[in-house]
């Protein structure tokens, strides 16, 4: 798989480049060249937060069915898992700092949190989150650094900086990591639930908006969650993954793919669900949005990219293909990038419907409009957040012991 | 050209209408004068909007654009145009919509820094100085009553860029200056009626320009106060009562 490891590099840099003009816009100009503004507040970059600090939340419940529930099959790529959740959270997290109207003001969030607010809750459970994951991540590299502390160079150097001076691996000391691990993964569980069900919520108290105002919201958040991350490890796994090419990864990586079919089930279940019901009871405000999405002018959004990519073909792949890995890779890749339609129709919809009739044309200007599509800065900005954070993967993965085919002896013992 | 000689006004005078009415800005503003001495707390300030009344003018846009000096992308009172009915039997409505200044402000329990909070006199505000710009009050506002700042300026485009856009406004009494790109630029911004202005005495631009007296403000905590006696009629009415927002602003229809 190194010729996809490549193929990132390249994409990672491309992105890098290109994407840094829509970062140089934001900073010099502020939000003056963006589609986003008074009747439309959210647009692509809080699509993009939702999506992707929901694939982090589905990354780490992947990582707790190793670290909280000893699922035997996983064990390998536990690592990985986490280092995942971490990048697409600090990607998340990026993506929304630059949405502020005032980022200079952030810290204000945590001295004068509304404990009213969802979004007050948000900023602690993150920072709970982002601690437990780096804390997590570090017991589960621990035995890794002391093993490459002994390796020379850079990566050697900074195995040792990175052991903080704990270099007992005897079989108590990993057998007391792997306790704590139990008990930091349990921890993680309702924690991960509490803070991405509180962006579902965080949208589901909305009661100006009924498309968003179900108590199905969260539940969708959590279930697209687990669909979206699980989908990116499959993938992740493929490329990244231990032992490439031998019959135990072969089977992580299928066995993914089946976990990924049943949760892209499940999800489809839930999106029914709501659509059914919504569109039954005809309430206009709640079907206005619908029908934006289903039929409105970025209809292909919904029937080509999610139902049509994104649900259809890796069903179908998974189902008739799921038994070969690059083909379950494959399908996980396309599920994960695709899922951003998915958040992106949750936002626009629920804003794209005037609140009262007569708005729309009753005094106009940018950003008193009720059509949205993402300006070239939005989309650069965006596309050079997640080429930093794939850059900060790919040099992650090469300079910190994330992947251990070596110690895959060992970790058994 | 007939001359205003003495004899002349003196007639005019003798013979003027004796049962004019009143102007309703000069109650008003009488009832204002009395209010302001009340304490803070003691006061509820309501919009009264005779919708039979409103000619669509949008004076009352213009003159709040003005006396905030809202950029582009920006308006606290719009008016929204209906038209109801099929030709012959047609007519149009008009429905100036500012901050309802909710009882139940939907946008005060989400903001997550707690920036805009019910002022003990019910006007609802935005703290500039605090405000994230994170724009979830906007979301859920059930009114689009809520604007976001995006920094923009009218003529900065042009050739010339005009000094006017560039003088500070005074919302909440202070002095507010973008040019520099600070706030309000990045924050939510909205109608706040004229706190500036009551507090200087007078009436919020709005009302004082409407053509057609079809605007009231006033204390609704004092029974001689016009909008006391308007708000009571039983053509009165509130936009989206079913949410519970419980909005400070009535309209007659």
């Amino acid at each position: 798989m190194k010729i996809f490891e490549k193929l990132l590099w390249l994409v990672a840099i491309i992105g890098f480049v290109v994407g840094a003009y829509g970062l140089y816009d934001r900073i010099a100009n502020g939000h003056i060249n963006v589609s986003y503004g008074s009747y439309i507040p959210w647009g692509l970059w809080v699509g993009a937060y939702i999506y992707l600090v929901g694939v982090s939340a589905g990354a780490f419940l992947i990582s707790t069915l190793v670290y909280a529930f000893g699922v035997k099959k996983l064990e390998k790529i536990g690592k990985l898992a986490l280092f995942t959740a971490i990048i697409a959270l600090g990607v998340s997290l990026f993506s929304i700092w630059l949405d502020l109207g005032h980022p200079e003001r952030a810290l204000e969030l945590v001295l004068r949190t509304n404990f009213r607010s969802m979004m007050g809750w948000m900023i602690w459970l993150y920072s709970a989150y982002f601690v437990l994951l780096v804390v997590e991540l570090w017991f589960a590299l621990r035995a890794d650094f002391v093993a490459w502390s002994a390796r020379p160079g850079f990566v050697g150097s900074l195995a040792r900086i990175l052991t903080f001076g704990r270099r007992d691996v005897s079989a108590g000391a990993v057998a007391r990591d792997k306790s704590l691990l139990r008990v930091l993964g349990s921890l993680g569980v309702p924690l991960a639930i509490a803070f991405h069900g509180g962006v579902g919520a965080l949208f589901g108290v909305v009661g100006a908006r009924p498309y968003w105002n179900t108590g199905l919201t969260p539940i969708m958040f959590l279930i697209g969650a687990l669909l979206s991350g699980g989908a990116l490890l499959t993938f992740v796994v493929l490329v990244f993954g231990p032992n490439q090419g031998s019959a135990e990864h072969r089977d992580t990586v299928v066995f993914l793919g089946q976990i990924v079919l049943g949760l892209l089930l499940l999800d489809v279940l839930l999106e029914w669900a709501e659509y059914s019901i919504g569109l039954y009871s005809a309430i206009p405000a709640d079907v206005a949005s619908m029908q934006l999405v289903l039929f409105g002018p970025f209809a292909w959004v919904f029937w080509g990219v999610h139902v049509g990519l994104g649900v259809v073909v890796p069903a179908l792949v998974l189902i008739f293909r799921g038994k070969s890995p690059v083909w379950a890779g494959g399908a996980g890749l396309l599920i994960a990038i695709t899922f951003l339609s998915v958040r992106l129709n949750i936002v626009i919809p629920g804003l794209a419907v005037p609140e009262l009739q007569g708005l729309a044309n009753a005094f106009t200007g940018p950003g008193l409009t009720f059509d949205y599509f993402p300006t070239l800065t939005e989309w650069l900005m965006q596309i050079w957040i997640v080429s930093t954070g794939l850059l900060a993967f790919l040099i992650g993965y090469r300079i910190l012991p994330i992947v251990t085919p070596e110690r895959a002896g060992a970790a058994e013992a | 050209m007939p001359v205003l000689t003495e004899p002349r006004l003196a007639f005019i005078v003798a013979n003027a209408p004796t049962d004019i009415p009143e102007d309703p800005l000069m109650r008003m503003q009488a009832d204002l004068a009395r209010a302001l001495k009340k304490p803070l707390e003691q006061r509820r300030w309501v919009m009264v909007i005779d919708l039979r009344k409103c000619v669509g003018c949008s004076s009352c846009t213009i003159a709040c654009v003005a006396e905030n000096k809202l950029p582009p992308g920006v308006v606290y009172r719009p008016v929204l145009e209906d038209e109801i009915g099929t030709y012959p039997n047609v007519t149009r409505r008009f429905v100036p919509r500012p901050c309802m200044q909710c009882d139940n402000p939907p946008c005060v329990p989400v903001c997550p820094v707690s920036a805009t909070y019910k002022r003990a006199d019910g006007i609802v505000v935005i703290d500039y100085d605090v405000c994230i710009g994170c724009r979830y009050c906007i979301a859920a506002c059930p009114y689009s009553a809520r604007s976001f700042d995006n920094g923009r300026y009218y003529t900065s485009g042009t050739p010339q860029w005009q000094a006017y856009e560039k003088l500070p406004n005074f919302e909440y009494g202070e002095s507010w200056d973008r040019s520099k790109g600070d706030s309000p630029v990045g924050n939510a911004r909205k109608c706040q009626f004229c706190t500036h202005r009551l507090d200087a005495g007078m009436l919020p631009a709005c009302v004082t320009t409407c053509i057609g007296r079809a605007t009231y403000f006033g204390d609704a905590n004092d029974s001689q106060a016009l909008v006391s006696h308007l708000i009571g009629s039983p053509n009165v009415t509130r936009l989206k009562e079913e949410m519970g927002t419980e909005p400070k602003v009535y309209y007659l229809v």
